[in-house]
């Protein structure tokens, strides 16, 4: 035991000394290694924690909300829909929902105002996120101004800041109550932005949501499973820029592999059948270049997913802050609760660290079963 | 002498305890957030809100749940993609299944 443990360190000490003789070569393999465990666990930590922590905040959301399309486009919804849906049997209660988006050209940034169904804020007063708040350099006390619909400046007395720790839901809301949304955005009172439904049994979602759209073909009913699925999809490994980043990383690491496993550089062969020469066996070539391959990957594996890890969930994910920021002045500042999923680690590993140690140890396997005079000339 | 191999092990042996306390660091952090993330589905029922607030830049990336089919194109159907954040997005699966097709065509036997 002890002795075969002695034979694999002094292996390991001559694969060490090896790669350390073609310092320049390893050490740029290494950290372009590293860069791509890196970027690639970065955005799995990202997305996985992202869409954890979505599926368990929104399973709070609206059961059903139901809105109205014209051209295509959704439209303020009567308030007398609300009467017609809640006679569906199984519908619960239909409450309307008023809620709107207001641009800020002076800030270049988009509000969403909220109008809460319980205790809203006093007439005059509003209750802002903390993104506006810091963007507006607002405070409780302050007085806050918008443009109404008309043109006129209405201004309100800032009664609250929500928590900060709630940034990623509501960084840009503005809450406000129903008269002064009403007069601000200028919707008229027999409409609202949409209705939110309740339904006695959940899993009449979908046969509750058939029957709006019979009985108002205009309507579009959206159900809660939807709303979680959203940001299941959006950020699955098949969307927008996570399948950019995967491909560029998945082709960088083809082009590795590829270069170890079409052959070895005439250093390499040379230094193969000098080993032979010396009396090596095969088996024993193999099980230094079953090192190699594992000492650069797994150092790169290890490296890249504790970086990974840091810039997500301690560093804030701040190297993927400019594109998420896009053209948005108003940006939630947020850590993401630390949610891991080991398979995905171990995917990352049994695509990287495997492949990459068989694609060493091939194109070694063909010179070390050579006669070592055929390759040192 | 130092040999090779001790420091690669004494490497790896720190790569694996920086990785033990990260996993040890994500298991506490992720049961300390219960009560925040109490909080913030508290605020999800009280304001029925829809969305994580990730990108406000355009309406149908802030309520990506919300969106219709038509928002992201807002000039014409063969428009390109106008917001950065809508290139990170992919379209959200429940919009291809809910508009029912409005129209019909009939062959023309001639």
């Amino acid at each position: 035991m002890t002795g075969n443990f002695e034979r694999q360190r002094s292996i390991i000490d001559f694969t060490i000394a090896s790669l350390l003789r073609r310092k320049g070569k390893n050490g740029a393999l290494l950290v372009v290694y590293t860069l791509i465990i890196f970027l690639l666990s970065s955005v799995i930590f990202f997305t996985h924690a992202l869409k954890r922590e979505a599926a368990q905040v929104l399973q709070e959301a609206p059961e059903i909300i139901v809105q109205r399309t014209l051209t295509g486009r959704y439209q303020p919804i009567p308030l007398s829909y609300a009467a017609r849906i809640r006679e569906i049997r199984g519908v619960v209660s239909v409450r309307p929902r008023l809620w709107g988006y207001y641009y800020d050209g002076n800030f270049l940034a988009n509000y969403t105002f909220v109008i809460p169904d319980e205790f809203p804020p006093p007439v005059g007063s509003v209750i802002i996120g903390s993104g506006i708040a810091k963007l507006r350099e607002a405070s409780p006390g302050d007085i806050i101004g918008f443009t109404g619909y008309d043109g006129k400046p209405q201004s309100y007395r800032v009664k609250e800041v929500l928590a900060e720790q709630s940034q990623l839901l509501s960084a840009d809301l503005i809450l406000i109550s129903e008269s002064d949304y009403r007069a601000l955005s200028g919707i008229p009172a027999d409409l609202t932005t949409d209705l939110v439904l309740k339904v006695r049994n959940r899993k009449e979602f979908a046969t509750i949501a058939e029957k709006i759209t019979k009985l108002l073909p205009d309507t579009r009913p959206i159900i809660r499973n939807e709303i979680l699925r959203t940001y299941d999809a959006i950020f699955s490994w098949r969307s927008g820029i996570v399948i950019v980043i995967f491909s560029s990383a998945a082709l960088a690491f083809v082009i590795f592999a590829w270069d170890k496993a079409t052959g070895l550089s005439a250093e390499e062969r040379k230094e193969i059948g000098i080993l032979k020469a010396v009396g090596w066996e095969s088996s024993d070539v193999l099980l230094m270049k079953f090192w190699e391959g594992l000492v650069i990957s797994l150092s790169a594996f290890l490296l890249g997913t504790v970086l990974g890890y840091i810039h997500v969930f301690i560093g804030s994910s701040i190297l993927f802050v400019p594109v998420l920021k896009g053209w948005s002045t108003l940006y939630p500042e947020f850590k993401l609760v630390p949610f891991v999923d080991f398979g995905h680690l171990a995917a990352i590993f049994a695509l990287t660290v495997v492949p990459y140690t068989i694609t060493t140890i091939i194109p070694s396997w063909r010179v070390a079963t050579m006669d070592p005079d055929s390759v040192l000339r | 002498m130092h040999r090779h191999s001790t420091h690669f092990f004494s490497c790896m042996a720190a790569l694996m305890l920086a990785a033990s306390t990260l996993c040890v660091h994500g298991l506490l952090v992720s049961q300390w957030a219960g009560p925040s993330l109490a909080q913030k589905s508290a605020l999800v029922r009280t304001l029925r809100l829809t969305d994580l607030c990730l990108f406000t830049e355009a309406s149908y990336t802030r309520h990506s749940s919300m969106a219709d089919l038509s928002t992201p194109f807002q000039d014409s159907p063969c428009a390109f993609e106008h917001f950065p954040s809508g290139s990170l997005l992919a379209p959200p699966r429940h919009l291809s299944g809910v508009h029912p097709s409005r129209m019909t065509v009939t062959k023309n036997d001639r």
